[in-house]
């Protein structure tokens, strides 16, 4: 069986209120809380990047469980803000994880799903035989143009994984994947923002590949909503993982501990594993878990997974890590995105 | 005497899996199947439309269509902003009664969620006056400007403008080609968000794609095969000032109103014989503008009128207005609206409006505007 070793996260300190932005827009703050679920978002400092993150949450990862780092031949960095065009930000992580040069790396890009793609081709180069363990980090940056609807969401934050074979803390039971050529949302060689379809996005994107996935992971296990004790979907905002949630089958009950778009924003690549973060600090041996991806272009992988007796001495405290925050007003977050 | 035969429209709605062309395909080959008319038996045909030549650089529709439709005739294309579809629907009557035994084919389609929300707005703003343009005026813009002068003028709240919007999306919820088909509370369109104060979110037509096509005739023989006709009483239209700051009044629309007088005229009917009504309410000033403009309400009491809610279907009102869902509820693709709002009276008076079927009525009337008023067509049918 492969599965999850151990997992470490990064939220940056620093948050901006939904409401701090609206005002500068001539919004109301109620309008746009109401209608994208967002409260406030998680923005990075001047000084950190989607590398910086990544390493503190792949070095959170490693921190937690005695893994000789050499047999780490798999490092995959997802991201949608990598610091470089062409430069390899997964050499550099390793590098500075101290993982001995014999490995394969790589950065992938798919939206926000660039990581949960990197899960499944990891977990199958451990099946291989290839390495015994595999890193993978999905870290973003994110950047939404000024006066853009993403600029309430597009938040920053980091999640890395180490995937193997023994001392799981949660298997991999069963995955599938779902692509199509569907342009919602992306960015140009060259072009800073991100552009997007507007209410594209929604139907024909976001709520088609993840139901396409995912119906087509519960036919293929035989599984169904209800044999689930926790679900989390990728958040673009508070609204749409509600929406598809419910469309599922799966209870309110169900997805309310992975929210944290609430009150994180939309981490990008990070997104859907930084919902797993909470369910895994309550999750109990035996629980299944669905979790499900998106990333616009567009293409959903969801993941069976299942709480092994591990989890409960390798958990990771959460709530009270992001509630140590510091908030910073609207010209202090143009200054940390480096748009002034 | 010119009929109306047959009516086919699209679901409208946000259609990104159709283009522009692929609507206005199914709305002729939907018409052409309701009124069993082979392609060689269309004469002629006419087309509108406001944004093909903006969003997606295609000013030859009429040569596109001759392509759909497999046929050489005279094919035009009428612009005339919102208006364009009863502005080809008045063409399409103009041709009728200069030719004798003729089948004419109108279409109105628009492709609007294709392209951002800035190109859409950007183009619709192309309906408004140069200086209006420059001095980022938006349509939004323009009718809240004329409600805000209104509510003042006669001590209206945004309360009274909520109650269009209510039995908009009550017809829309009755209609499955509508684009909402939700109903809508007060509440809901008092807290839906400022567009542009003091109109919402729930006061504004939406963006929207749609086809929708009717085949008009003079010929005696073409009408005596149809199951289902309606004679064209009368079809106006009226041209203004493209600016609002050049109209006399800001709250009424001159070119209904002398579009509607020249109508009763040429009907020899009145104003209270009309039974049912489509009216152009693309924010829901417009509609009570309309209503007064129209001769329906007294100048100044639209606001209390639309109150009283006797034109909502089910009232038992004896004019009942919008049943489609208005473009509020059923949808705004620009071009199309013109020929939703005359095939909506041509259901209703052939009893074919199903679960929003308004009876006894003889008489419906079909009021499309361009711009802020700078255009307005009145359309009068009877059965």
């Amino acid at each position: 069986m492969v599965g999850i070793v151990s997992y470490g996260f990064y939220v940056p300190k620093y948050r901006i209120k939904t409401e701090e932005i609206a005002v500068i827009w001539g919004k109301n703050p109620d309008d746009i809380k109401r209608s994208l679920m967002v409260k406030e978002k998680a923005v990075a400092g001047i000084d950190e990047d989607s590398l910086t993150m990544a390493f503190e949450s792949a070095s959170a990862a490693l921190s937690s469980v005695s893994v000789d780092r050499n047999k780490i031949k798999v490092v995959l960095f997802g991201s949608e803000t990598h610091p470089y065009a062409v430069n390899p930000a997964s050499t550099i992580l390793a590098e500075f994880l101290g993982i001995e040069r014999n490995y394969l790396a790589y950065d992938t890009e798919f939206a926000c799903k660039a990581a949960t793609g990197a899960m499944i081709s990891a977990q199958a180069l451990i099946k291989s035989g290839y390495s015994d363990y595999a890193l993978i980090t999905g870290s973003d940056k994110g950047m939404g143009k000024a006066h853009d609807a993403l600029e309430y969401t597009a938040a920053s934050a980091s999640v890395s994984l180490l995937l193997g074979k023994d001392n799981l803390i949660l298997e991999i039971l069963d995955f599938e994947s779902f692509s199509s050529d569907t342009p919602d949302f992306w960015r140009r060689e060259g072009i800073r923002y991100p552009s997007h379809g507007g209410r594209f996005t929604g139907k024909p994107s976001y709520f088609n590949h993840i139901e396409e996935s995912s119906k087509s992971l519960f036919k293929k296990t035989g599984l169904s909503p209800k044999d689930f004790a926790f679900a989390v979907f990728h958040m673009p905002n508070g609204k749409f993982p509600v929406q598809v949630a419910r469309s599922l089958g799966f209870s309110p009950d169900q997805i309310k501990d992975s929210l944290v778009v609430d009150y994180l924003g939309n981490s990008y690549t990070a997104s859907a594993l930084m919902g797993l973060m909470p369910v895994l600090e309550k999750a109990k041996a035996g629980d299944l878990i669905f979790l499900c991806s998106y990333g616009s272009g567009a293409g959903s992988d969801s993941f069976v997974l299942k709480v092994t007796k591990n989890l409960e001495k390798n958990r990771n405290e959460f709530m009270k890590i992001v509630k140590d925050k510091k908030y910073i007003n609207y010209p202090t977050y143009l200054k940390f995105m480096e748009m002034i | 005497m010119s009929n109306v035969i047959g009516y086919y429209t699209t679901q409208f709605g946000e259609l990104w899996e159709k283009s522009l062309f692929d609507l206005v395909e199914e709305a002729i080959f939907g018409v052409l199947k309701q009124t069993k008319l082979e392609n060689k038996q269309i004469d002629a045909v006419f087309f509108g439309n406001m944004l093909a030549g903006v969003l997606e650089n295609n000013l030859h529709s009429p040569s596109k269509i001759a392509e759909i439709l497999k046929i050489n005739v005279p094919i035009y294309r009428a612009e005339a902003a919102c208006a364009s579809g009863g502005a080809a629907f008045n063409l399409a009557k103009n041709y009728l009664d200069a030719n004798s035994k003729k089948n004419v084919l109108v279409i109105g389609a628009e492709k609007m969620t294709d392209y951002s929300p800035e190109e859409t707005i950007m183009g619709l703003s192309s309906a408004a006056s140069g200086e209006e343009q420059e001095a980022g005026l938006t349509f939004p813009g323009l009718y809240a400007m004329m409600a805000n002068f209104y509510l003042q003028k006669y001590g209206y709240t945004e309360k009274n403008l909520a109650y269009v919007s209510v039995k908009n999306h009550f017809h829309g919820s009755l209609n499955d080609k509508a684009q909402y088909r939700r109903k809508i509370t007060l509440e809901n369109v008092l807290n839906s968000a400022y567009v542009a104060y003091p109109l919402k979110v729930l006061d504004s037509s939406p963006i929207s794609d749609g086809a929708s096509a009717v085949i008009l005739t003079n010929d005696q023989e073409t009408i005596n095969k149809q199951k289902f006709s309606t004679t064209i009483l009368a079809s106006e239209v009226i041209t203004d000032t493209i600016s609002l700051k050049e109209r006399k009044q800001i709250d009424e629309i001159l070119a209904t109103k002398n579009a509607a007088d020249k109508a009763f005229k040429n009907a020899k009917i009145s104003r209270s014989d009309i039974g049912i009504a489509e009216v152009h309410d693309c924010f829901s000033i417009a509609e009570i503008l309309a209503m007064e403009d129209l001769g329906f309400w007294k100048k100044g009491e639209g606001g209390k009128k639309i109150t009283e809610q006797s034109t909502m279907f089910g009232n038992g009102g004896d004019l009942i207005v919008n049943t489609s869902g208005g473009l509020k509820a059923a949808g705004h693709p620009v071009g199309a609206t013109g020929i939703k709002q005359i095939g909506e009276i041509f259901l209703q008076l052939t009893g074919q409006a199903e679960n929003r079927q308004v009876e006894n009525i003889k008489y419906g009337l079909a009021q499309n505007v361009g711009g802020s008023g700078g255009t307005a067509v009145v359309t009068i049918l009877a059965v």
